[in-house]
C-alpha cells in the first residue's frame, strides 16, 4: 500500500490537487534525476549504511534495531519545530509495534536516494510536504520490519508466523509461551526475506497515531540539552564572524587589517568575493576584531535600487507587461457590475531564531560540515562544487533547525562557510550576526496582482479574474519546475483553484524579476500566502458590495463543497458569529485550502481611535485529514497565525540604495506575549485526503486579520503590512 | 583572569571585561543551552539568572558580574521553579523549533520564583521580553499558569520514558 | 553639538545680513593676533595639541560616522542649503598642511580661512577665540603630526544671499567678541580654569546657553538650557532644582568621564557624542575645574513641571520585574514597555544589565514633554566605545502613536507624572533627526 505517485514526465496541476497535493513544487523537482524517495524496502545503499551504522537489523533505511539499545529510528525529514520528528517516530512504531519510549531518532544522513521525499522526489523539507508524502510509507517500513520480526520468531520457534504476536518490542507466541525481545531477535530479522506485502494496522487499533503524544524532541529542548547547528563545538574549532558588503551585489575593494589582527584572539582575516571574515577562538573576539576591519567596498550594479522604485516598476509591469497564463476557462465575457482591486505584498525576511550558522571543516582529502539544512543533499551538492572534492567526500552532519520558515532551503549560509573554510586549515564555525542575518536574507519578494470580478445581480462572481505580478523563485531555485514557456505554479498557488463554485476564471502572471545580486526564495507558506490574503480580502470585498454578510457569502459559494463548507460553518460557530460588537471591534473571516487541507480563521480585532491594531481573539478550523498528533495540529496552527499576524501587523523588508534597512527585531518586529490574543483551534475530523500542516495557519492570517480591520473600520487596506496610520478614527480627536 | 560562579561551580575564564556572558557561556566554557538570538537584550533566547534575577546575557559584560551567582538552563531543572515549569512546558508541548526555549523557561522560571501565582498582566510584564519566532505564546500563557496553580489548564501530552541517545 | 548649530546657523546668518549695522562697535574692540613664526612641534607640543584637540572637541564635527578622523565631510542641513565641515588632516591639497600657525589661528580666533575668505560660524570660532594662541597652536601641531587623508570639500549647497560669505565680515563685527580669555583674580584659579575648559575649549555654551533675539547666544542666561534639532541641551547652571547644583562632584565626574551618573543622567544625542570625544579625554584637573566652574555658574529657573520627582509611588512599589499591581493595565505604552523596554530597564528604575539603563530620577523621564526621552526612542543612543553595554537601539521603525504611549508610560511610570507627549509631537521631532 503506497501513495498514488502520478506519473512525473507530465505533470498535471489538477490531478495533483485531486490526489491532495496542492504544492505546486511537488513532482517537479525529480524531473531528469533518479526516483529518489524513501521507501519501506532495502534500496541500492541501504546495507552499507547500515553497516556503517552498526546496525543489526537494518530492514529499510528508516529503521535499525541492534542486539540491545532502543531502536534507532533514521529521520528522513528535519525537525524544525513542525513536530515532524515526533510524527514520523509514531508512524514508524505505530506499526512496528513499539512504543515511544523504546526509540532514539537519528538525523538521516545526505542521501536523497534512501530519505528523499516523494512528493519533492529530493531529502528537502518544505511545501508542507512530509507527512503527505510518508506517512503510509513510514507505516509501511515499520510494518515490514515488524513482519520479519515475527518471521524470525516463527522460524526459531517453529510456530505459524501468523500465530506470533507483537506488543511493545516483543514478540509472543500465545500456545507456546514463548516470546523474544526485538533486540533478541534483530540478528535473526536480518537474514529474513523483505515481504513483499505486508499487512497494516486498522486506524481504530492504532496506539500511537492520532493521539497527543509528547513531543520527542521537546525534553531536550526544554533542559538546553539539545543540540542545534549552532550549538556544534569540534576540536581546533575557531568562530568566523563575517562582513559583506551592505549594498546587494557589490564586492570587496580593499580592506586595511591592522587595527583588526591587534585584538586580541585573533586568528585570520579572511577575505571573500562579497566581504571579510575574521575568525577567532569565540564569537566576541571574532566580532570586535571585524568590526576593527577598514573595508572599502566597490558598492556593484545595485546602488539605485529601492523598494520603492521596485513597486513603481511591478505597477507598470502589471499593466503593460506580457503575461503567462494559468488558467482561463469559462464564458470570460459576461456582463455586469465590475469590482476591481490591487493588492501588494511587501518583501519579507525569515528571521529564524537561530541566525544562520555552519560549522565546516576543508581537509585535503574530505570536507564535513554541520549545520540544520531544509536540503542536505542539495548543501553537499554545494560543498562539492565549491571545494572540488567529489560529493562522497563531503560528510555532512544534519542538525535541528531553530525555525526555518524557508530560509534553511537554501546554502547560500554553507557556501559562505565553505569559502571561508577552504583557506583555513581548521574547523570553522561561521555564525551570521542577527544584522548579517536579517540584511542579507534570500527574502520572500514583492507582489502587486490585480484582481476583478464580473458579479451577478445578487453580488456573486461570475467571472473572476487574476493577475500576479512578481519574481519567481523556482526560476532560480528549480527551473525544471517551470512550464516550458516559463510559467510558475507556485505563483497561482491557492489563487488559480478557489473551493467557491464560480463559473469563468482567467489567472495570469506577469514575470517581473528583481535584480541578479538579491536572488528571493521560498517564504512559510509559499505561493498561498501570498494569494490568500488577496483573494480572500477580494471576496471580502464582494461580499460588502453585495451587501451581504461575509461568512453568508462564502457559504453561498461553497454549497457544492461539503468540506470546506464544514470548516467554515465549524469556526463561525465557534466564535460566535453574527454577534453584536462593542464600535472599532470588528471580526474577520477568511477561507482556503492550501497545502491539501481546508482551514478557516476568523480574527477579532480592536481598532484604537488612533489606528492601533489589537487581536482580540483568533479561531480557527482546520480540516487536514487523517491526524497523526492533535497536538501538533493545534500548535501549528495557533503558531502560524502568529507567525502570518507578525508579517500583516510589522513586518516588511525595504531597500534603499541597494541595501537593507532593517537590522534586528528592534526595526523588524515580532509579535510578543502580551499582543497574543488566545487562539481555539478546532479540529474537523475527516478521513482524508490528507492535508499539509506546517504552513496553513500562515497561509490564512493575514486576510483575516485584515478583513476584521475592515469591520471594525470601515477600511479596506490591501497594502501589507497593514499601516494603521489610515486607519485613525476620523470622528476621533486625539487618543 | 575573571572567576565566574555558574551553577555553583566556579569557573576561572581568560576573558576581556567586556565580553558578554553569553559567549563567556557558549564558546568558552561550553554550555551551549544559553542561545544568541539577538545580540541586542531584544529576544530574549540568552536569558539566564543572576542571583535569581532573569537577565539578557548578551549585553551583560562579565567584567560587571562580581561575584554573582549564575544559573543558566542546564541547572535551572535544580530549582523547584525550574522543575515546575520545565514539567508544565512539557505537558502543554510549548516546543516547536525549541530554539527560543530555553530563554522562555529561564524568563518563566524567575517570574515564579517571585510570583508564585502570576495573574495574566504580571505574565505579559515578565515574558514579553522573550520573542518566540515560532508563536508558541499561547501555551506558554497556559504552562506557566499550569506551573503555578499545578492544575491542568489544557490538553496535555501523553508522557513516555524518553530514551537518552545520540542525537545522530 | 553638530544638532546645535544647525539651527544657530540658520538663524544667525539671516540676522547676520540685517544688522550690519552694530558692528562698527566690535570692529574697534577687537583685538589682532600678533603675527609670529610657525613654533617647532615637539612631541610634547603634538601631546598637548591632543588633549586640547579632544577638550575642544574638533572631531565631533569633523568627522562623519564610519569616515577618517579630522577628515571632515559633515553635513549642517540649514533651512536654506547645506554646508559641510572640512577636512582638517595635514594634507596640502585638500587639508590644512598648507597653513601657517598664523593661519590657523586666525580662523579660530577671527573665523576667517587661509585665502582670506570668512567661516561660517557653524565652527564656532565665536567660543574658540577665546583661546590662548599656546593652545592653538598645540592644536594645529596636533593635527599636523596625523597622516595626511586626502579628501576633497565637498561644495556647500547654500543659495543666495547666503552663499556669500563676505556677509559674514558684518556678522562678526556685531557678534564676534574676538578677546581672549583672561583671568578673573575674584575668582579660585580652578574656576577660571574650569571657565576656560567650558568656554574657551569645550563651548559648552554653543547648546546649552539659550539664544537672544537675534539668534546670538544670551549671556545673561549662560547654560540655562536649550533646544537644539529635537533634543534639549539640559540647564547645567548651579540651580538645585532645575541645573545639576544638586549632584555630588562624584555624579558630575563620572557623567563627564564615563557619559553616566548614577540616578542623575545618561548621556545621549549629542552630549553622548560630547562625552565620547570630549569630556571623557579630560584629565582629573581639568574635570574638577569644570566642576568647580559649574558650581559658580549663575542659577538659573527652569519650566515648572520639569523638576525630578522625588520619590514616585509607581516605582516605590515596583520591583525589578513587575510594575506595581494596580498599574493600569492594557495600555498599549505599556505594551510595548514590557516587549521591547524591560528587558534593560526594568520596572524599578535601577536599569539592568548596565546601570545605564537605570532610568529612575532622570530628567529626560520628569520632563513631561519626553523631548530628550522621544529623540532617545527614534535615534537610540551609543556610548558602546566607553562601555560594551551602554546603548540603545533606534525604535523609530514604531509608529509615532506607539512611541508617544511608550513614551508617556515611560515617564507616568518613572516620575509619577502625566506625559503629554503627541503623535504629532513624536512626528515633528522624527523630522528633525
Amino acid at each position: 500500500m503506497t501513495l498514488p505517485i502520478p506519473d512525473v514526465a507530465q505533470p498535471s496541476r489538477r490531478a495533483l490537487l485531486q490526489t491532495g497535493g496542492g504544492f505546486a513544487l511537488a513532482f517537479f523537482l525529480g524531473v531528469g534525476s533518479a526516483r529518489a524517495t524513501i521507501s519501506a524496502r532495502p534500496q541500492p545503499g541501504d546495507a552499507e549504511l547500515a553497516a556503517r551504522e552498526g546496525a543489526t537489523f537494518a530492514p529499510n533505511a528508516l529503521i535499525r534495531i541492534d542486539r540491545e539499545g532502543p531502536v534507532r529510528l533514521v529521520m528522513p525529514n528535519v525537525e524544525m519545530g513542525q513536530g515532524v520528528y515526533t510524527t514520523e517516530a509514531m508512524l514508524l512504531a505505530e506499526e512496528l509495534d513499539v512504543g515511544l519510549d523504546q526509540v532514539i531518532v537519528q538525523h538521516a544522513p545526505p542521501i536523497d536516494a534512501l530519505y528523499g521525499t516523494p512528493l519533492l522526489k529530493s531529502q528537502t523539507t518544505g511545501g508542507s510536504t512530509t507527512v503527505r508524502a510518508n506517512w503510509m510509507i513510514l507505516r509501511e517500513a515499520g510494518a515490514v520490519a515488524r513482519a520479519m520480526l515475527i518471521s524470525a520468531a516463527a522460524e526459531q520457534w517453529g510456530v505459524p508466523a501468523a500465530e506470533c504476536v507483537t506488543k511493545a518490542g516483543v514478540v509472543k507466541h500465545a500456545a507456546s509461551g514463548r516470546s523474544a525481545t526485538y533486540n533478541e531477535l534483530a540478528e535473526a530479522a536480518a537474514r529474513q526475506q523483505t515481504p513483499e506485502k505486508v499487512g497494516l494496522k486498522d486506524p481504530k487499533d492504532f496506539k500511537l497515531v492520532g493521539k497527543p503524544m509528547r513531543r520527542i524532541d521537546s525534553p531536550s529542548k526544554v533542559d538546553g540539552s539539545a543540540i542545534f547547528g549552532i550549538d556544534i563545538r569540534v576540536p581546533d574549532m575557531q568562530v568566523a564572524y563575517v562582513i559583506t558588503c551592505p549594498t546587494a551585489g557589490g564586492t570587496l575593494k580593499s580592506v586595511k587589517e591592522d587595527e583588526a589582527r591587534k585584538q586580541p584572539g585573533v586568528k585570520d582575516v579572511i577575505r571573500l568575493p562579497h566581504g571579510v571574515a575574521v575568525t577567532a577562538p569565540n564569537y566576541w573576539a571574532a566580532k570586535k576584531a571585524a568590526e576593527a576591519l577598514e573595508i572599502e567596498w566597490d558598492h556593484g550594479p545595485n546602488v539605485d535600487f529601492s523598494t520603492e522604485g521596485l513597486f513603481k516598476a511591478l505597477d507598470e509591469a502589471s499593466r503593460t507587461g506580457k503575461a503567462l497564463v494559468a488558467r482561463s476557462d469559462g464564458p470570460l465575457d459576461r456582463k455586469g457590475k465590475t469590482i476591481e482591486a490591487v493588492y501588494q505584498h511587501p518583501i519579507l525576511a525569515h528571521a529564524p531564531m537561530e541566525p544562520l550558522n555552519a560549522v565546516v571543516h576543508v581537509r585535503p582529502d574530505a570536507c564535513e560540515i554541520w549545520v540544520g539544512s531544509q536540503v542536505p543533499t542539495r548543501a553537499v551538492g554545494a560543498a562539492a562544487k565549491l571545494t572540488g572534492l567529489p560529493e562522497d567526500k563531503i560528510i555532512l552532519h544534519n542538525q535541528y533547525l531553530g525555525g526555518g520558515f524557508g530560509r534553511r532551503l537554501e546554502v547560500d549560509s554553507v557556501e559562505l562557510a565553505v569559502n571561508i573554510a577552504k583557506q583555513v586549515p581548521y574547523p570553522v564555525k561561521m555564525i551570521w550576526s542577527r544584522e548579517h542575518d536579517i540584511r542579507h536574507d534570500i527574502p520572500r519578494t514583492a507582489y502587486l496582482d490585480r484582481v476583478s470580478a464580473v458579479v451577478d445581480d445578487e453580488g456573486y462572481p461570475v467571472v473572476w479574474k487574476d493577475r500576479t505580478c512578481g519574481a519567481s523563485v523556482p526560476k532560480r531555485w528549480a527551473p525544471q519546475m517551470l512550464r516550458k514557456d516559463g510559467f510558475d505554479a507556485d505563483l497561482t498557488e491557492c489563487s488559480d483553484e478557489l473551493s467557491y463554485d464560480i463559473p469563468a476564471f482567467h489567472v495570469e502572471w506577469v514575470p517581473h524579476d528583481m535584480p541578479e545580486a538579491i536572488p528571493i526564495g521560498w517564504w512559510r507558506g509559499v505561493g498561498p500566502t501570498h494569494n490568500i490574503f488577496k483573494v480572500e480580502g477580494f471576496v471580502d470585498e464582494l461580499a460588502h458590495a453585495a451587501g451581504k454578510d461575509p461568512v453568508e457569502f462564502r457559504r453561498k459559494m461553497l454549497t457544492k463543497n461539503p468540506r470546506p463548507l464544514s470548516v467554515l460553518n465549524k469556526a463561525a460557530e465557534a466564535i460566535g458569529w453574527g454577534e453584536k460588537l462593542p464600535p472599532r471591534v470588528g471580526r474577520g473571516v477568511a477561507f482556503a485550502s492550501p497545502f491539501g487541507s481546508h482551514v478557516c480563521a476568523i480574527a477579532e480585532v480592536e481598532v484604537s481611535p488612533r489606528g492601533v491594531i489589537r487581536i482580540r481573539r483568533g479561531v480557527a478550523a482546520i480540516d487536514c485529514g487523517p491526524v497523526m498528533n492533535p497536538n501538533t495540529v493545534e500548535a501549528q496552527i495557533q503558531g502560524g497565525l502568529i507567525f502570518g499576524w507578525t508579517m500583516a501587523l510589522f513586518n516588511e523588508i525595504t531597500f534603499e540604495k541597494g541595501a537593507v534597512k532593517q537590522s534586528n527585531f528592534h526595526d523588524y518586529r515580532m509579535m510578543r506575549l502580551n499582543e497574543t490574543p488566545p487562539i481555539e483551534v478546532h479540529i474537523v475530523k475527516n478521513e482524508g485526503p490528507i492535508g499539509g500542516m506546517g504552513e496553513v495557519g500562515t497561509a490564512i492570517a493575514a486576510p483575516a486579520l485584515a478583513n476584521a480591520v475592515f469591520a471594525a473600520t470601515g477600511v479596506r487596506l490591501r497594502r501589507l503590512p497593514l499601516d494603521p496610520r489610515l486607519l485613525a478614527d476620523p470622528k476621533a480627536g486625539a487618543a | 583572569m575573571l572567576t565566574l560562579n555558574v551553577n555553583g561551580e566556579d569557573r576561572s575564564v581568560e576573558v576581556p571585561e567586556d565580553m558578554p556572558l553569553l559567549w563567556v557561556l557558549r564558546d568558552v566554557i561550553g554550555l551551549t543551552g544559553t542561545k544568541f538570538g539577538c545580540g541586542i537584550a531584544q529576544c530574549g533566547a540568552c536569558t539566564v539568572h543572576v542571583d535569581g534575577q532573569a537577565v539578557r546575557s548578551c549585553v551583560l559584560p562579565v567584567g560587571e558580574l562580581g561575584d554573582a551567582k549564575i544559573t543558566t538552563v542546564e541547572a535551572i531543572g535544580a530549582t523547584p521553579e525550574g522543575k515546575k515549569i520545565q514539567d508544565a512546558w512539557l505537558a502543554v508541548e510549548v516546543v516547536q523549533c525549541g530554539y527560543c526555549q530555553t530563554g522562555q523557561v529561564m524568563s518563566a522560571a524567575a517570574l515564579l520564583r517571585h510570583n508564585p501565582q502570576p495573574t495574566d498582566e504580571d505574565i505579559d510584564a515578565a515574558m514579553s521580553g522573550n520573542i518566540c519566532r515560532c508563536g508558541t505564546y499561547v501555551r506558554i500563557r497556559q504552562a506557566i499558569h499550569q506551573a503555578a496553580t499545578g492544575k491542568p489548564v489544557a490538553e496535555q501530552t501523553i508522557a513516555y520514558n524518553l530514551q537518552k541517545g545520540p542525537a545522530q | 553639538m553638530r544638532n546645535l548649530v544647525r539651527i544657530a546657523v540658520a538663524i544667525v546668518v539671516l540676522a547676520a545680513i540685517g544688522i550690519a549695522g552694530l558692528a562698527g562697535y566690535r570692529w574697534l574692540h577687537n583685538d589682532r593676533d600678533v603675527m609670529a613664526a610657525d613654533a617647532p612641534a615637539s612631541p610634547e607640543l603634538v601631546r598637548r595639541g591632543e588633549y586640547l584637540a579632544h577638550a575642544a572637541d574638533c572631531v565631533a564635527c569633523h568627522q562623519v560616522p564610519g569616515g577618517k578622523p579630522y577628515a571632515g565631510g559633515t553635513p549642517f542641513k540649514l533651512p536654506f542649503g547645506v554646508i559641510y565641515s572640512t577636512n582638517i588632516t595635514p594634507d596640502k591639497e585638500t587639508g590644512i598642511g598648507t597653513w601657517s600657525d598664523d593661519d590657523f589661528v586666525r580662523a579660530l580666533h577671527h573665523g576667517v580661512r587661509k585665502d582670506g575668505r570668512h567661516l561660517y560660524p557653524a565652527f564656532p570660532y565665536t567660543s574658540y577665540t577665546r583661546m590662548s594662541r599656546d593652545d592653538a597652536v598645540a592644536i594645529k601641531a596636533y593635527l599636523f603630526s596625523l597622516e595626511p587623508v586626502h579628501a576633497p570639500a565637498k561644495k556647500n549647497e547654500l543659495s543666495f544671499p547666503f552663499n556669500q560669505r563676505w556677509a559674514m565680515a558684518f556678522w562678526n563685527m556685531a557678534f564676534l567678541d574676538a578677546r581672549r580669555f583672561r583671568d578673573d583674580p575674584d575668582r579660585k584659579p580652578e574656576q577660571n580654569r574650569g571657565d576656560y575648559v567650558a568656554n574657551a575649549l569645550g563651548h559648552c555654551g554653543e547648546c546649552h546657553t539659550p539664544r537672544n533675539l537675534a539668534f546670538a547666544l544670551d549671556d545673561g542666561k549662560e547654560f540655562a538650557g536649550a533646544d537644539i534639532q529635537g533634543w534639549r541641551a539640559y540647564n547645567i547652571t548651579s540651580d538645585k532644582t532645575f541645573g545639576v547644583g544638586a549632584w555630588t562632584d562624584q555624579q558630575l565626574s563620572d557623567y563627564f568621564a564615563k557619559g553616566h551618573a548614577e540616578g542623575r543622567a545618561a548621556a545621549s544625542g549629542p552630549m553622548a557624542e560630547a562625552v565620547e570625544y570630549s569630556t571623557r579625554h579630560l584629565n582629573e584637573g581639568d574635570r574638577n575645574a569644570l566642576i568647580s566652574y559649574l558650581r559658580i555658574v549663575k542659577a538659573q529657573p527652569g519650566p515648572a513641571g520639569t523638576e525630578i520627582a522625588p520619590d514616585p509611588e509607581s516605582l516605590k512599589k515596583s520591583t525589578a520585574w513587575a510594575p506595581p499591581a494596580d498599574a493600569a493595565k492594557g495600555d498599549l505604552g505599556r505594551k510595548i514597555f514590557e516587549g521591547a523596554c524591560a528587558s534593560c530597564h526594568q520596572y524599578d528604575g535601577k536599569g539592568q544589565q548596565t546601570p545605564y539603563a537605570g532610568l529612575a530620577g532622570l530628567r529626560s523621564v520628569n520632563d513631561p514633554d519626553g523631548v530628550n526621552l522621544t529623540m532617545a526612542l527614534l535615534q537610540g543612543s551609543d556610548l558602546k566605545d566607553i562601555n560594551s553595554g551602554a546603548w540603545m537601539p533606534s525604535f523609530a521603525a514604531y509608529s509615532d502613536v506607539e512611541l508617544a504611549a511608550v513614551a508617556n508610560y515611560v515617564i507616568g511610570h518613572f516620575s509619577g507624572k502625566q506625559g503629554q507627549v503627541t503623535p504629532e509631537k513624536v512626528a515633528e521631532r522624527r523630522k528633525q533627526q
